[in-house]
């Protein structure tokens, strides 16, 4: 259990980073569109289209990214969660693209894209680089923050690997059920049952540092502990 | 049989003594009972038949077989709901958590001999006794109304029969007629319950009777998510609904439910509803039991909602006063989990964990357009106290509006199975 628990922690680190990077502005730092338009052959192209005859494809074309709400363009048939977001006040911003990049549902947790997401820092912001020549005014969207803080690193792991007290988060999990259901239901509210613990934790945390826009869950998340994430987690987790 | 049963519970009692768990381990289980069966009262009896695993006998006592909520009894007046829908049974509380229901009305508590009296003549016994009570009306608070005029001039405040014959009196009102709702003093039930049942009657009237009116009349100069109302009046609704505050006299109503006439500032009117909600106080068993204040209300310890005037007896809800939350059911469920908590920690020895509270309320001003205001609190020694809140902001899109709706249903369908099972 404990091995399983540190490998996931090693594996996240990068993606709790750039969480925790997005409550605060960073020095800019952009990536390289050429080297980028690779990453995009690598990862998107067989989903998504750019350019002049751009359409939706298996996910929706991608000009004008930039500064759009999430699922806005007409006609494409977007996710229950991501109309969800967008609804909340999602933009794509070089920041929230990173963030999403990194692992797509930690920012929007029922997505149907389903990359796995991309972990190397460099190679997101090349991408981002790369997309961002296709939307309208590029030089008036912010850049991307940088994505490999040493520093972040030290602390993050840490916050990953506490290890939840499940009875604990039964106890806490009485605020969490006077709307997520406990038997799974998610009509107009999401299910939160049953979730990877890591994946319930970067969520939480990324509510805690307002990187996700709803705001009932900021608050809820916002006065909780790192401790009380944990123990949350730990319980949904065994929910079925 | 009972030799069995004494055996058992001889061995019960010295493994329980070897587990340090102090009181009530080492005797029969421990004794709590609720009185008021709804978000309050269901709730925590259903978390302490839960949570406590057999160590806690929980008893409920409601005089009704089926609950009607009041959140959403303002969609069922508005056509969006039906009456069934609103409407939940104790059932899953009696099979699945073995929580005893007691049909039958609460008429006494004898706090020396710890003790609740019942209409049918029961008394049961209680180590913990739990009051979620709910509101009861001021008498005399809007001259010419009392109970006896509620069926000429419904409250409707709480659901049930009431919201059905103000649904039918709005579906029966002439061509053109007028609406009218005397709307109540602070503190009171749901507080922007008044203003959402205004769109969800104007919403019922633009479809059938478009040229009908609705008259407000408001002993407050200031309400609930006022900017989000007005707006949406505005929007929805224009030309239909005018209220008069108290620079104009709605202070100052008195009604005649025999000639459906509102006077308001020795104006007389005539109308064809009348709904009155008058000013209210804690339910009628916590003035009983000796427990309410010079307000109405009963005061209660923030961390563990204990009754200020008795450790023994807990109150949820409506009827308390405690400081910042407001009265709604998403209140008394939150409470409900502190004070469960507490209640089992102090009768079986389980860890108490922090007081933690919050509070969200949604309304539905049109089709697809809702709106919503929350907070989180603390328990202080003084009060439950405000940490944190957000409201729905004017001027939001329609998408963000239909996903507020659409949260709110899911919340009914959340906050219903946490209370019943």
């Amino acid at each position: 259990m404990k091995t399983t628990r540190k490998i996931l922690a090693k594996g996240t680190a990068t993606i709790i980073a750039a969480l925790c990077m997005s409550a605060a502005p960073a020095a800019a730092q952009i990536g390289d569109a050429d080297r980028g338009a690779e990453q995009f052959a690598k990862h998107c192209s067989s989903c998504h289209m750019l350019g002049p005859d751009a359409r939706n494809r298996v996910g929706p074309h991608l000009n004008g990214l930039f500064g759009r709400k999430a699922a806005a363009i007409e006609g494409y048939r977007y996710s229950k969660d991501m109309k969800r977001a967008g609804a909340d006040g999602l933009v794509w911003t070089a920041e929230k693209l990173d963030i999403y990049i990194t692992k797509p549902r930690a920012l929007v947790t029922g997505t149907r894209m389903s990359i796995r997401g991309v972990k190397d820092a460099t190679a997101r912001a090349d991408l981002i680089a790369f997309l961002r020549d296709y939307s309208d005014n590029p030089r008036d969207i912010p850049e991307a923050a940088p994505t490999a803080d040493p520093t972040e690193h030290e602390v993050d792991p840490a916050i990953l690997a506490i290890v939840g007290d499940p009875d604990y988060g039964e106890y806490l999990s009485g605020e969490c059920t006077t709307c997520h259901q406990a038997s799974g239901e998610d009509k107009g509210i999401p299910s939160i049952t049953a979730w990877p613990q890591e994946d319930f934790v970067i969520v939480m945390q990324a509510y805690k540092a307002k990187a996700r826009p709803h705001p009932v869950m900021r608050m809820i998340a916002g006065r909780l502990s790192d401790e009380e994430i944990a123990a949350l987690a730990a319980y949904f987790e065994g929910v079925e | 049989m009972t030799l069995n049963r004494r055996t058992f519970l001889g061995a019960a009692t010295a493994s329980a003594a070897a587990l340090a768990a102090p009181n009530v381990l080492a005797q029969a289980a421990a004794k709590v009972v609720v009185v008021g069966g709804g978000v309050g009262g269901a709730t925590v009896a259903r978390y302490l038949a839960k949570d406590s695993k057999g160590a806690i006998d929980v008893t409920l006592v409601e005089p009704t077989r089926k609950y009607y909520t009041c959140f959403f009894s303002n969609l069922y007046m508005g056509g969006f709901r039906d009456y069934e829908s609103i409407g939940h049974d104790y059932g899953k509380l009696v099979s699945e958590y073995g929580v005893n229901v007691v049909h039958d009305w609460a008429v006494g508590v004898d706090r020396d001999a710890k003790t609740v009296t019942l209409a049918g003549g029961a008394t049961l016994p209680y180590d913990r006794l739990v009051l979620s009570p709910g509101i009861d009306f001021v008498d005399g608070a809007v001259p010419g109304w009392d109970v006896s005029a509620q069926n000429k001039m419904p409250h409707a405040y709480k659901a049930g029969s009431q919201s059905q014959l103000l649904k039918a009196q709005i579906g029966a009102m002439p061509e053109g007629g007028v609406f009218a709702m005397v709307a109540p003093p602070n503190p009171f039930r749901c507080p922007p319950g008044p203003y959402e049942r205004i769109c969800m009657v104007a919403h019922a009237l633009k479809q059938n009777n478009p040229t009908a009116k609705i008259l407000v009349l408001d002993p407050k100069p200031k309400f609930s998510k006022q900017a989000l109302f007005e707006e949406g009046w505005e929007r929805h609704y224009s030309g239909m609904i005018e209220r008069i505050g108290p620079d104009f006299g709605g202070d100052k109503v008195e009604v005649r439910p025999d000639s459906m006439e509102v006077v308001v500032d020795g104006e007389v009117t005539k109308v064809d509803v009348c709904n009155v909600i008058p000013k209210q106080k804690a339910g009628r068993i916590a003035d009983l039991a000796g427990l309410t204040n010079d307000a109405g209300w009963a005061p209660v310890v923030p961390a563990t909602f204990q009754s200020r005037m008795d450790e023994n007896i807990h109150l949820l809800g409506d009827s308390t006063q405690q400081g910042d939350m407001p009265k709604s059911g998403f209140s008394a469920n939150s409470q409900a989990k502190v004070a469960a908590n507490a209640i089992r920690g102090a009768l079986t020895g389980s860890k108490v964990f922090p007081a933690k509270f919050a509070n969200t309320c949604w309304s539905l001003i049109s089709t697809d357009d809702g709106v919503k205001v929350g907070a989180s609190y603390e328990a202080t020694d003084e009060k439950v106290a405000k940490t944190d809140g957000f409201i729905s902001q004017t001027g939001e899109d329609a998408a963000l509006r239909k996903q507020t709706y659409e949260e709110s249903v899911g919340w009914y369908a959340g906050i219903t199975a946490d209370m019943f099972g």
